[in-house]
């Protein structure tokens, strides 16, 4: 209970300054979104329309503090303000239209590479030197090793444009509406098969090394070998003596890997046009549009700690040392 | 003792390692029997094969490792001989072995008890949980841990008591053979005494043989019936314990590693080495291997690898004793 007050602590904590900094950064540049706004449209704005489009876009030239309260409010209320290039669309509409698409890809396929990869990491380690340790992670090194924007190009080319056997952009079909109905998550899965290809072979190879590898140190402790010598079963000398420890170190690049799912795949995303935060977040960039990235960083950040707090909270629940290390520190 | 059945007989045994220049021999014609509750020491310094005869024993040995020659019988059972599924069971049910490492030998991600119930379920199927968790009570308080521990995780006890912990696993099944490597190598000078005493009083109040391998020369000769030593892969001297002082005849190494040995209540101390250094097992020298560091090496012992010979109650493998102990003994 203590180890997890203390982590909550330290999220609230990382979450503020997260949050502040989101704050900070966009105040210490130049002029403001208005004016940016105004000289997109080549000056051609009178005053009182800046004043208005200024009143919208929530800003104000009152002292910092109060600035900084207001934002924490609209914040806290849902108003993070209006997208420019998609003006007056506000910025939450566009990124829950997002989300979804980037979570659902890049989760699913992430989880699925995660467990695949540390199955198969375990079992050839545990067959230390037979053929399938051999050859897989020499095969899925050489899948990470191709740029995963170069292999999605060569998707597309060859099972979309050759062979028509996958859609060649976008997360579903122009001729399903979206919601929660049956045409349309056919085709958004039958959209994702290419995308989510693609990122597996990226990475699966780094799951099953780092698996293999950590059971190779495990398998030869003492406590694996005195657990083999007082006739625990072989399953449970693998996953439960071995493997349970050796997943341990792999918890962080987990954690990093989940993190990083809401920043996109963005070069993924952009090979499929597909209709993801990555997607979305590199037209942003490319069209300054302020609100619309200082709302993603946003999401991006706050995901990152909360996974992290999860993360952290699976790692008190699997290792019972760290429990009383957090508890006492 | 000698009309008894031994519970562990080692027939001329040789284990090798195979490296890249060959096969290297660690252990070499080693005849050994242990009979029931008896405690035999087994000295020998780093390397000379001590460790690798006690994973021998268990059928433990890794991959590189192999046995070139000889037999290991538990109970009159030769271990090499069972399949994969009978030594499951047959190992820790009639030979246990406590590691070197108290403090690695436990799963950091368990609770003691798991642990000690793994032992007991995994060979005692018709044994219910209830009837297990009995039992490891009964184990904790009979190597005098408090039963509250059980719920504990290795990293929340001390070396003395994951030490006993792993103690408590090793006779969980009533074993007939407790083999300990260094049982106390990793723990300070007090908690060793104690945990030796606890040893004692447990093999007595239970039951069962002990080989107790060791550098620790004196800590083996107190504790140990008799005492067999290694020097290169090989016995070379198996001796009463009581027998295990300067006014007998030895192996001049065994005579070597006794004057060694500090007594704290000599009134000036003179410790005396055994020169040189030991033998690389990749190339061992001719003869008696000990002949380059022996004071009395003759030129026999260059050419001839000398035989065990029973020399009183001790079985020696020396020239030294070949010609004229034989001719009184037979």
């Amino acid at each position: 209970m203590r180890y997890f007050l203390n982590r909550l602590g330290f999220l609230i904590l990382s979450l503020w300054a997260a949050v502040t900094l989101n704050f900070i950064l966009p105040r210490l540049m130049p002029g403001n979104p208005a004016q940016a706004m105004i000289a997109k449209q080549a000056g051609n704005i009178n005053p009182s329309a800046l004043k208005a489009i200024e009143q919208e876009l929530g800003l104000s030239n009152g002292p910092l503090y109060q600035q900084y309260f207001q934002y924490l409010g609209n914040l806290l209320t849902g108003h993070w303000g209006s997208s420019f290039q998609y003006f007056p669309t506000s910025v939450v509409s566009i990124i829950s239209n997002s989300l979804p698409w980037t979570i659902i890809l890049l989760g699913v396929v992430t989880i699925i590479a995660v467990v695949v990869g540390t199955l198969v990491g375990i079992l050839i380690a545990w067959r230390r030197g037979g053929t399938a340790d051999n050859v897989i992670p020499i095969v899925t090194m050489f899948g990470q090793a191709i740029p995963s924007f170069w292999l999605g190009l060569i998707c597309i080319y060859f099972f979309g444009f050759i062979h028509h056997w996958f859609p060649m952009a976008h997360g579903s079909g122009d001729d399903v509406t979206q919601g929660y109905n049956l045409p349309f998550i056919t085709s958004a899965i039958y959209h994702s098969i290419l995308p989510a290809f693609v990122v597996f072979v990226g990475s699966i190879s780094g799951w099953i090394i780092g698996m293999r590898n950590n059971m190779m140190t495990t398998l030869g402790e003492d406590y694996v070998v005195f657990a083999e010598a007082k006739g625990v079963p072989t399953r449970r000398l693998i996953f439960s003596y071995a493997a349970r420890n050796a997943l341990l170190p792999q918890l962080t690049s987990i954690a990093i890997a989940l993190s990083s799912i809401i920043g996109g795949q963005i070069l993924i995303e952009q090979v499929f046009s597909y209709p993801g935060i990555g997607y979305g977040l590199t037209n942003a960039v490319s069209s300054e549009d302020y609100p619309l990235i200082q709302g993603m960083f946003l999401i991006i950040a706050v995901t990152a700690l909360v996974i992290n707090f999860i993360v952290d909270m699976l790692y008190g629940r699997l290792d019972p040392r760290v429990r009383r290390r957090g508890a006492t520190s | 003792m000698a009309d008894n059945k031994p519970v562990l007989e080692i027939e001329d045994l040789s284990v090798a390692y195979v490296t890249g220049s060959g096969l290297v021999h660690a252990v070499n014609d080693v005849n050994l029997k242990v009979y029931p509750n008896e405690i035999v020491g087994l000295i020998g310094e780093s390397g000379s094969g001590k460790s690798t005869m006690a994973y021998t024993i268990m059928r433990l040995l890794k991959g590189d490792a192999v046995v070139t020659k000889g037999r290991v019988k538990i109970l009159g059972q030769d271990v090499y001989q069972l399949s994969k599924k009978e030594l499951r069971q047959f190992r820790w049910s009639k030979m246990a072995m406590v590691f070197q490492s108290a403090m690695s030998a436990l799963n950091p991600v368990m609770t003691v008890e798991t642990q000690i119930l793994d032992a007991l379920l995994s060979h005692r199927k018709d044994m219910t949980k209830e009837q297990a968790r009995a039992r490891a009570r009964e184990l904790m308080e009979l190597v005098r841990i408090d039963p509250k521990h059980l719920k504990s995780y290795p990293h929340e006890l001390s070396g003395g008591m994951r030490q006993r912990v792993v103690i408590a696993i090793a006779i969980a099944l009533n074993p007939a053979l407790v083999i300990m490597d260094e049982p106390t190598t990793a723990l300070d000078v007090v908690v060793q005494r104690s945990i030796l005493d606890e040893i004692r009083k447990i093999q007595q109040e239970v039951g069962f043989a002990i080989l107790f391998v060791s550098h620790d020369f004196s800590l083996v000769a107190e504790l140990a019936s008799r005492v067999a030593i290694m020097y290169a892969g090989r016995i070379i001297e198996v001796t009463p314990s009581d027998l295990l002082h300067l006014q007998e005849k030895h192996h001049p190494y065994t005579e070597g590693l006794l004057k060694a040995i500090p007594e704290l209540t000599a009134e000036d101390v003179t410790i005396q080495g055994i020169g040189g250094y030991p033998p690389d097992l990749q190339d061992l020298p001719s003869g008696c291997a000990f002949h380059p560091r022996c004071p009395y090496a003759t030129d026999i012992c260059r050419r001839v690898r000398p035989e065990k010979l029973a020399v009183g109650d001790k079985l020696i493998e020396c020239h030294l004793f070949s010609e004229k102990e034989l001719v009184s003994h037979v």
